[in-house]
C-alpha cells in the first residue's frame, strides 16, 4: 500500500489521539491472563533440568529413578523428541536447544524434563536423574573464542563467506562484508583519524515474566498450546514440525505478555511441554524460574568491534571502517552481520566496509533483543563519531548533521534511502532547550544516534461488524506495546465511527491465517495495513447493504464518517444509512458483514533517533547518576502517541541499562554468576529520570497513514549516548560497556 | 514440614530445643523464605516469633533502648526517639530492600542471616550494641559483633533466640551514620558499605568513636586503628584521609560479580570518608 499524500494534509479524527488501552483495566486491576495464569483441569507441573557445566559430553541419562518416584507421570530427554528436521540445520538447532542432544553446551542447557503431580514431586525427580558428563574445555569469551586456538564447540562449524573455504572447523561460522568506495584510499586522504576497539557485555531482555506455557496433547493427535509469546503463529509452526504434528492440528492461544523484547520469538520449553504432555497422556504445565530465564533463555550478543573513522578538514567523514565480533551462542547465528549492515547507517558515506564475524560461545543461544544487534554496533560508531568530531574542532551535532544521510543517500549496507528522519531528529536535538541546558560540577552530556530497518511481513486480520454496529477485530500480531488500542483506533478511523465501538482481540491460531510474529517493529506497522484494508472491505458490503436497501445502484452510494451517502441528482436526498442501521438489517440484507485482509506489509519505512543524555559521574566511587534524557525519533505517524511515547521511554531506559550495569558475568568455570535480578542490574524507577520525547512525523511513503514502526530504534541510541556523556563528564573515552562504577573507576585511575 | 506460631519466647525456645529434625526460626522471612524458595534449605519445622508480644516492642529505659527481634525495619523508623539518638541505626535499617521488604523484615534476621553486606549490621557494631540472647541454658547479653562468625554462619547455640537488641543511652555530643555502595539506588545488595559512630567533647574534638565496615570481609569488620585516628581529631581533612587509608588498608575483600578487590578498597575507605563527616555534623548538633 502506498502512501496517500492526502492524510498529510488531512486531519485524522481517530488517529493520533490517546484514548485508554483496552487492556489497561484488566492490567491494572490484576485480571488479565499472563502466561502463568492458564490452567487446566488435571494438569502436570513440568520442570526442567539443566546442564551445571558449560560444555560437556552427555555420556548417559539415567531416568529409571525418577521414573519410579511416585507422583511422577513422565520423564524426557531428548530420545522423546527425534530428530524431524530433515537437514534443515537451524531447525535442528531449534530442537538442540530446547533439549541438548550430544553435547551439554552452555551452563543451563537442558537435558532431561520431567511432569508430575505437583512442582515438589517434579523437583524431587530432577534430583533422581543421574546423568554422566564428560567435561570438554569451554569458552565463553568472545575474543577468545574468535582466537585459533580456541576450544572448538562444533567440529562441523567451517566458516562461511570466507574465500578460500577454510580446511578447517573453528567458532566463527560466518563472516559477511558490507559497503562501497575505496575505504583505504579514502582513509589515506583522512586529515583526521580515530581508531579504536570497544566492548559490550552480554544483556538479556529482562522481560518481568518468565516463559510460562500450558501444553495439551489429546490422544486423537490434536494439540493445544496456551503460551506467553510474541509469536503464536510462529511456535506453531515450530512446536509442529520439531513434534511431527500438522500445523492444522496444534492450535496456539498466545497470552497477554509481561514483556518479550525479542526473548519471545523463540521456543524454549514449549516443545518440552509438549512431548511431556504427549507422554504423560495430561496437561502439563512449564513455568520458567528466573534463574531458568537468565540461564537458558534471551541473551543479545556480547561484542568486540575496531573502529576506524577519517575526516577531512572540514568534516567530512572520508572513510569509515568497522570489524566487528558478535558471540552467537553455541550455534550459528547472523548477529554480527546485522550489526555490519546497522552500524553506518545514519551516514552519508563516499568509502565505507563493515565486516562480521559470527562467534560461538559456550553460553545462551543468542536471541533477538529490540534492534537486535544494532546498539552494540551504534555504541562503537557513535563513540568514535563523538571523538572525531572533538578532533575535527566540530560540535557534535553538527558534524553530524553535516555527514548525515538523506533521501537519495547509498545506504551503507546497500539500498537508496527514500525520505528518513535522521537529518530532522538532528536538526530537533540541535534546537532542543535540553541541549543548551547548563551543567554542573562532574556532570557530561551526550548525544547519539540510532537506525532501525524496521520489518512487514505476513499479516493477517478480520473486521466483525456485529449486529448492534459494534465492531469486533481480530488481530494475528501479539499485542506487546498496546497495538490493540492503535488497531482500534485505525479500524474507527477507516470506518467513521467512535473508538469505543471497536475491540481488537489477538485471535489463536486457528482463527486467522498466518502472521509473522510481533518483531522488527512490525506489529502496529503491518497490522494497521491490513486493518486498513479489512476495513475497506467491510466498507465495501456496507456500500453494497446500503445500495440493496435503497435499491439503488452501488455505484451511487459513498461512504462518508460512518455512514453510507446516496450520491446524484436522483438519490440525493435520501437519508444517510449509519452503520449501525445497516448493520442491524444485515440479517435481511445477505448475512454478517466482514473485511479480511490477508497482506505481505511491504515497505516498513526505515527509522532513525538521535538521543542527549546527561550524567553525572561521582569520581571517588564511578557511581553515575542519569540527570536528564531526551529522545527525538521520527515515527512516521503516531497512531497512539502515549503509546508511541512509551516505546521510546521504554527503549531507552533498557538502554541505560545496559549502558550501565547490566552484564552476564560467567565464572571461570563457565557457569553464570548473576542470574537473578538482584546481580544482574536493570534500573529500577529511582535509578531514571523521567525520559523526555519528542515525536517526528516524517510520512512512511508505503503506508497509507505514513506509519513506520517505532518499537525498537529507541534503544539504538542509549548505549553511545550515555557512553558519550561519561566520557564528556571525565575526560575518558569510555570503551566497555557496561560503565559499572568499578569500571569507570578503573578506567579514570588508568 | 511443620508451622508452629508461639505466643511466648519459653515456648520458642523449648520448641526449638525440642524439635525433631531441622528447625528455622521466622522473624520476616524475608530471608529465610527466599532460601527455602530456592531449594537452599529444607527445614522440618519453622518457628515463628512473630506472635510473641514481647519481641515486638520498642522500650526506652534507663540504660538505652531495647528493640524486640521481631520488631520490622518501617517501625525502627517511625520511632522519632531512636532516629534522634541513634540515627545510622535507624538509616542503615532503613536501606534494606524495599518498603514492602522494610513492612516485614527486621534487623535480628539481618544479623543472623550472617551476611557480610548486612545494611544494619555495620551501624549495630559501631553503636556498640549487645544482643539479648535466649536459650535452654538460659541468657546472655554479647556484642552482635561476635554473632555473625562467615558468610551464613553465627556463633549461636542450637536452640538459642536472638530476643532483643540493645542499644545504649546516648550520651551528649553524639552521633552516628551509615552508607552503602551499591550501582542501583534501591534493591539492591552493598558492594562496601561503612559506619562511624562518634562521641564528641564540648570543644567539638572526637572524644569516642567507632569504626564499621561491611562488606570488606566475611564478617563485619570493626576498624580500631581506623577510629584511633579519628579519637583527638575534629574530623578535619587530614584525619579523614588518613582514616580513607586505614579503612582501605583493613578491608580483606573478594573479586566477585559485584566488585573488584580494587574497588572495594578504595571505595570503602571514601565511604569512611563520608560516613565520618556526617557522624560529625549529627554529634555536633546534639
Ligand atoms: C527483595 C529483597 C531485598 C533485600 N534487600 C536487602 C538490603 O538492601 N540489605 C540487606 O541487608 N538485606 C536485604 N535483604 C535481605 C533481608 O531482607 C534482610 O537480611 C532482613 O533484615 C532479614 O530479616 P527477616 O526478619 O526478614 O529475617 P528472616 O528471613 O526471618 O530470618 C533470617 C535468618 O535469621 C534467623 N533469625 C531470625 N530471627 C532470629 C532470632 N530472633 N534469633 C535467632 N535467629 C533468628 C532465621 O532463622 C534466618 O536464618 C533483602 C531481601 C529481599 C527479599
Amino acid at each position: 500500500m502506498t502512501f496517500d499524500p492526502s492524510h498529510a494534509a488531512r486531519s485524522f479524527s481517530s488517529v493520533g489521539t490517546r484514548p485508554i488501552r483496552p487492556d489497561g483495566v484488566d492490567k491494572v486491576t490484576g485480571r488479565a491472563r499472563y502466561g502463568a495464569d492458564f490452567n487446566m483441569p488435571g494438569q502436570l507441573i513440568g520442570r526442567i533440568l539443566r546442564s551445571p557445566h558449560a560444555h560437556a559430553v552427555i555420556r548417559k541419562i539415567d531416568t529409571s529413578k525418577a521414573e519410579q518416584l511416585p507422583g511422577v507421570k513422565a520423564v524426557v530427554t531428548a530420545a522423546d523428541l527425534p530428530d524431524l528436521t530433515n537437514g534443515d540445520t537451524s531447525m535442528y538447532d531449534i530442537l538442540d536447544n530446547c533439549m541438548a542432544r550430544r553435547k551439554a553446551l552452555y551452563d543451563g542447557h537442558a537435558v532431561a524434563a520431567v511432569a508430575a503431580i505437583d512442582a515438589h514431586t517434579a523437583r524431587q525427580a530432577l534430583k533422581l536423574i543421574d546423568v554422566e558428563y564428560e567435561l570438554l574445555p569451554h569458552v565463553t569469551d568472545v575474543d577468545q573464542a574468535f582466537a585459533a586456538d580456541a576450544p572448538l564447540i562444533n567440529d562441523t562449524i567451517i566458516t562461511k563467506g570466507v574465500d578460500p573455504k577454510p580446511d578447517r572447523a573453528s567458532n566463527v561460522s560466518m563472516r559477511s562484508q558490507f559497503g562501497h568506495g575505496d575505504v583505504d584510499a579514502g582513509m589515506a586522504k583522512a586529515d583526521f583519524v580515530v581508531e579504536r576497539t570497544f566492548r559490550t557485555e552480554q544483556t538479556h531482555q529482562g522481560y518481568i515474566e518468565p516463559h510460562a506455557c500450558v501444553a495439551n496433547v489429546s490422544s486423537d493427535g490434536t494439540a493445544d498450546l496456551w503460551v506467553c509469546t510474541q509469536g503464536h503463529f510462529v511456535y506453531r509452526q515450530h512446536c509442529a514440525q520439531l513434534l511431527g504434528l500438522e500445523a492444522s492440528k496444534l492450535r496456539v492461544t498466545s497470552s497477554e505478555i509481561g514483556g518479550g523484547f525479542g526473548g519471545k520469538t523463540h521456543v524454549w520449553a514449549e516443545p518440552v511441554a509438549l512431548a511431556l504432555s504427549r507422554k504423560a497422556g495430561r496437561p502439563v504445565k512449564l513455568v520458567m524460574t528466573r534463574d531458568e530465564v537468565f540461564r537458558a533463555t534471551g541473551p543479545t550478543s556480547a561484542t568486540s568491534i575496531d573502529v576506524k573513522i577519517g575526516a577531512l578538514k572540514d568534516g567530512t567523514i572520508i572513510a569509515a571502517d568497522a570489524t566487528l565480533r558478535y558471540s552467537c551462542g553455541p550455534y550459528a547465528g547472523s548477529w554480527a552481520e546485522v550489526g555490519a549492515m546497522t552500524a553506518f547507517a545514519c551516514y552519508k558515506l563516499e568509502n565505507v566496509r563493515t565486516v562480521g564475524y559470527e562467534v560461538l560461545v559456550n553460553r545462551p543461544k543468542t536471541a533477538a533483543y529490540r534492534a537486535p544487534s544494532a546498539p552494540m554496533a551504534a555504541f562503537a560508531v557513535e563513540s568514535a563519531i563523538d571523538e572525531l568530531a572533538k578532533k575535527v574542532g566540530m560540535d557534535a551535532v553538527d558534524f553530524r548533521i553535516k555527514n548525515a544521510a538523506q533521501e537519495g543517500t547509498k545506504a551503507s549496507y546497500g539500498p537508496v534511502y527514500g525520505p528518513i528522519g535522521i537529518g530532522p531528529t538532528l536538526e530537533a536535538v540541535k534546537n532542543h532547550p535540553h541541549m543548551k541546558a547548563p551543567l554542573g560540577k562532574n556532570q557530561g552530556r551526550g548525544m547519539a544516534c540510532g537506525f532501525w530497518f524496521n520489518f512487514g511481513g505476513q499479516t493477517c486480520t478480520d473486521l466483525n461488524i456485529g449486529m448492534d454496529g459494534t465492531v469486533s477485530l481480530a488481530v494475528g500480531t501479539v499485542d506487546v506495546g498496546g497495538s490493540r488500542a492503535s488497531l482500534s483506533l485505525v479500524a474507527a478511523e477507516e470506518l467513521g465511527i467512535d473508538y469505543a465501538q471497536v475491540r481488537a482481540v489477538i485471535a489463536d491460531t486457528s482463527s486467522l491465517g498466518y502472521n509473522d510474529m510481533t518483531d522488527g517493529s512490525r506489529g502496529t506497522f503491518s497490522s494497521s495495513m491490513a486493518t486498513i484494508s479489512a476495513a475497506r472491505n467491510a466498507i465495501k458490503i456496507l456500500r453494497a447493504r446500503a445500495a440493496q436497501m435503497w435499491d439503488i445502484p452501488v455505484e451511487d452510494v459513498t461512504w462518508e464518517r460512518g455512514h453510507a451517502v446516496a450520491k446524484g441528482e436522483t438519490h440525493g436526498n435520501l437519508p444517510n444509512l449509519s452503520l449501525k442501521e445497516i448493520a442491524a438489517a444485515s440479517g435481511t440484507t445477505g448475512g454478517p458483514i466482514a473485511g479480511h485482509s490477508e497482506i505481505v506489509a511491504d515497505g516498513a519505512g526505515v527509522s532513525f533517533a538521535t538521543h542527549i543524555c546527561d550524567i553525572e559521574v561521582d569520581p571517588e566511587t564511578g557511581a553515575t547518576k542519569v540527570l536528564r534524557y531526551t529522545v527525538v525519533q521520527d515515527a512516521g505517524k503516531a497512531v497512539h502517541p502515549t503509546y508511541v511515547e512509551g516505546q521510546y521511554q521504554g527503549g531507552a531506559a533498557q538502554g541505560i541499562g545496559w549502558a550501565l550495569n547490566e552484564e552476564y558475568i560467567y565464572g571461570k568455570d563457565g557457569r553464570l554468576q548473576n542470574a537473578g535480578f538482584l546481580d544482574y542490574r536493570i534500573p529500577v524507577c529511582s535509578d531514571l529520570p523521567m525520559i523526555d520525547t519528542q515525536i517526528l512525523e516524517i510520512p512512511n511513503p508505503n503506508h497509507p497513514y505514513g506509519v513506520r514502526g517505532v518499537g525498537e530504534t529507541s534503544i539504538v541510541p542509549p548505549l553511545a549516548a550515555v557512553a558519550n556523556a561519561v566520557s564528556n563528564a571525565v575526560g575518558v573515552r569510555m570503551e566497555h560497556i557496561p560503565m559499572s562504577p568499578p569500571r569507570i573507576l578503573a578506567a579514570l585511575e588508568a | 514440614m511443620r508451622y508452629i506460631r508461639p505466643s511466648s519466647l519459653e515456648d520458642a525456645v523449648g520448641l526449638l530445643a525440642n524439635a525433631s529434625g531441622k528447625a528455622a526460626i521466622l522473624a520476616g522471612g524475608s530471608d529465610l523464605l527466599v532460601r527455602m524458595k530456592g531449594g537452599f534449605i529444607e527445614p522440618d519445622v519453622i518457628i515463628d516469633i512473630k506472635a510473641i508480644d514481647a519481641l515486638g516492642r520498642i522500650i526506652e529505659n534507663d540504660d538505652g533502648f531495647v528493640i524486640g527481634a521481631a520488631v520490622p525495619c518501617a517501625v525502627l523508623g517511625e520511632n522519632t526517639a531512636l532516629r534522634n539518638a541513634w540515627p545510622g541505626v535507624v538509616e542503615g535499617a532503613r536501606l534494606i530492600g524495599s518498603k514492602q521488604v522494610q513492612g516485614r523484615c527486621t534487623i535480628v534476621g539481618n544479623l543472623c542471616n550472617a551476611s557480610p553486606a548486612a545494611d544494619s549490621v555495620p551501624a549495630l557494631v559501631a553503636a556498640g550494641a549487645r544482643a539479648l540472647v535466649r536459650g535452654p541454658a538460659g541468657s546472655r547479653t554479647i556484642a552482635v559483633e561476635t554473632i555473625p562468625v562467615g558468610p551464613g554462619k553465627t556463633s549461636l547455640a542450637p536452640g538459642e533466640i536472638i530476643e532483643a537488641i540493645l542499644l545504649d543511652k546516648r550520651q551528649r555530643h553524639s552521633g552516628d551514620a551509615y552508607q552503602r555502595f551499591t550501582p542501583r539506588t534501591e534493591m539492591d545488595i552493598a558492594v562496601v558499605s561503612a559506619a562511624v559512630n562518634l562521641t564528641l567533647n564540648d570543644q567539638g574534638v572526637v572524644e569516642k568513636a567507632r569504626v564499621a565496615l561491611g562488606a570488606a570481609a566475611p564478617t563485619v569488620l570493626l576498624v580500631e586503628e581506623a577510629a584511633d585516628i579519628l579519637v583527638g581529631s575534629r574530623v578535619d581533612d587530614g584525619a579523614l584521609e588518613r582514616l580513607a587509608e586505614a579503612c582501605s588498608a583493613a578491608c580483606r575483600p573478594i573479586d566477585d560479580k559485584r566488585g573488584t578487590v580494587e574497588f572495594r578498597k578504595k571505595v570503602a575507605g571514601v565511604l569512611a570518608k563520608r560516613v565520618a563527616l556526617t557522624a560529625y555534623q549529627r554529634a555536633g548538633q546534639k
